[in-house]
């Protein structure tokens, strides 16, 4: 592996395998009576979030603290960031406290690529903007895995709010790496242009992406993000785009159903199709502490890079 | 180079120590194995059905990957990351004795790494250790409890133990 972990862009498939194979093993350790391995004792990873998050954050401190790590957690609106300290001057100071490891959220496309060329730390990026969110993507393809035993050839149908997502941006390189048969669907505005070029197959039919689907990946409505009328309506978009479970039927009868969080209940997803029996979306939480412990592994267990 | 133990004298290698295990314990009840990966894994399920032709018990029979307890992680080039192996052990060791099984017997690390990864799962009435050869060398004061066959060596020997059910045959040979 490389220095960093920026995005699924930069994996090899033989890269992707060797941190699947390792949750795999990672997955093992959270079923112990203690649950705690000695290997990253003595390393520091700071955890530095200028997005809040829940899930992701929580999912990567406990990463961390099964490998023994010492980790800090720096939540933007507790900090100096709020006396309008820049995110590189951020880092240096941080990097002045000698951390291995900083695990990254930033709401600007590109804030981990900035950070890992100039800090001697490894940077791990745990979502920028609108670019990537890799470790979601790993843990969706590791409980794909986990279910179908395989990656290559299923029908994997993305819906929602593709422009804005960095967890269909690092799926869909994911995913058309390994083979499978990707395709997107949501309303033309956010519909980003040119998805086509990435190896998938684009529509506006929900059914058409649904159908045969071995796999359906619900995507949340950032409406945070939006800045202007992408959707008449949550009510309308929740007719069009919405899972209902009249919709999940025309999908294989053993689909998964996986959505990142956190889920808008009867806008992207109805109630009962989120809790009910192909819904894995439990699952992918609990997988993402194996996958994140497997990308901290890789990335710091060995000796320091020179 | 030199083959010091072939697949009939693994056999009953294999053999005269499961019966040295029964003659130590007096009975198999409270006895369990643990395999180190890799090749530790293959000979504990052998030494398991030897254990059970003689004494018609099963006995429980484990995986263990040191990889995580190694202790020279820190000095592996980045990137040459070792490959970290599922560990199973479908059984609780709380007051039980643990036969650790190894192939080779060398510094004694890998040993110290799996006492540490092994007493995680529980506190076992006690842990012996059965490895196929013992080579001397070593780093810590950790010695086996069952022994095949101990082979003097020099540091910049290798001895490799194969197996069928990984490498295609049973052997044990000294090379360089």
């Amino acid at each position: 592996m490389t220095k960093d972990l920026l995005g699924i862009a930069d994996l090899s498939r033989e890269e992707i395998y060797t941190i699947l194979d390792t949750a795999e093993a990672m997955r093992e350790i959270g079923e112990r009576p203690i649950k705690k391995v000695p290997t990253l004792r003595g390393k520091t990873v700071v955890n530095l979030f200028y997005e809040p998050s829940t899930r992701t954050r929580t999912s990567f401190e406990i990463a961390e603290k099964r490998l023994s790590a010492d980790t800090l957690n720096i939540a933007v609106a507790t900090s100096s960031v709020l006396k309008g300290e820049t995110l590189v001057d951020t880092a240096m100071n941080l990097e002045a406290m000698a951390p291995d490891v900083i695990v990254l959220r930033h709401a600007s496309s590109g804030a981990c690529h900035l950070l890992a060329r100039v800090c001697r730390s490894r940077i791990i990026n745990a979502g920028d903007g609108m670019h990537e969110h890799p470790t979601q993507a790993l843990l969706d393809a590791f409980t794909i895995r986990q279910h179908k035993d395989r990656l290559e050839g299923l029908k994997v149908a993305i819906i929602g709010d593709l422009l804005h997502s960095r967890v269909q941006r690092s799926n869909v390189l994911l995913l058309t790496k390994l083979g499978a048969d990707v395709w997107v669907s949501g309303p033309p505005t956010l519909v980003p242009p040119g998805i086509d070029r990435l190896g998938v197959h684009v529509t506006t039919s929900v059914d058409g992406a649904i159908a045969d689907a071995d796999v359906i990946m619900m995507l949340r409505i950032q409406q945070e993000r939006m800045q202007g009328a992408f959707v008449p309506s949550l009510r309308e978009y929740f007719s069009v785009f919405g899972l209902t479970s009249e919709r999940v039927k025309r999908a294989r009868p053993d689909v998964i159903i996986l959505h990142p969080g956190p889920i808008n209940r009867g806008v992207e997803i109805a109630s009962d199709v989120a809790d009910g029996p192909y819904s894995v979306i439990l699952e992918q939480v609990a997988n993402g502490v194996a996958v994140r412990m497997a990308v901290l592994y890789l990335l710091a267990g060995g000796a320091e890079a020179d | 180079m030199p083959v010091v133990m072939d697949a009939d004298r693994m056999e009953r290698t294999l053999t005269r120590i499961g019966h040295e295990i029964l003659e130590r314990n007096r009975g198999v009840e409270e006895l369990a194995l643990v395999g180190i990966r890799t090749r530790g894994v293959p000979l504990a399920r052998r030494l398991a059905r030897i254990l059970k032709d003689i004494s018609h018990h099963d006995v429980p029979t484990g995986a263990l990957d040191i990889t995580l307890y190694r202790d020279d992680l820190m000095r592996h080039a980045v990137g040459g990351q070792p490959v970290v192996r599922r560990t199973e052990i479908p059984f609780s060791i709380d007051d039980r004795r643990i036969l650790l099984v190894d192939d080779v017997l060398y510094t004694g690390r890998t040993i110290r790494a799996a006492l540490d990864a092994l007493i995680e799962f529980g506190r076992p009435r006690a842990i012996q250790l059965v490895v196929i050869v013992d080579r001397g060398h070593r780093e810590l004061p950790i010695k086996a409890d069952y022994v095949g066959k101990n082979l003097p060596t020099a540091s910049s020997q290798s001895v490799q133990v194969r197996l069928t059910e990984i490498d295609g045959r049973d052997e044990v040979e000294i090379q360089g």
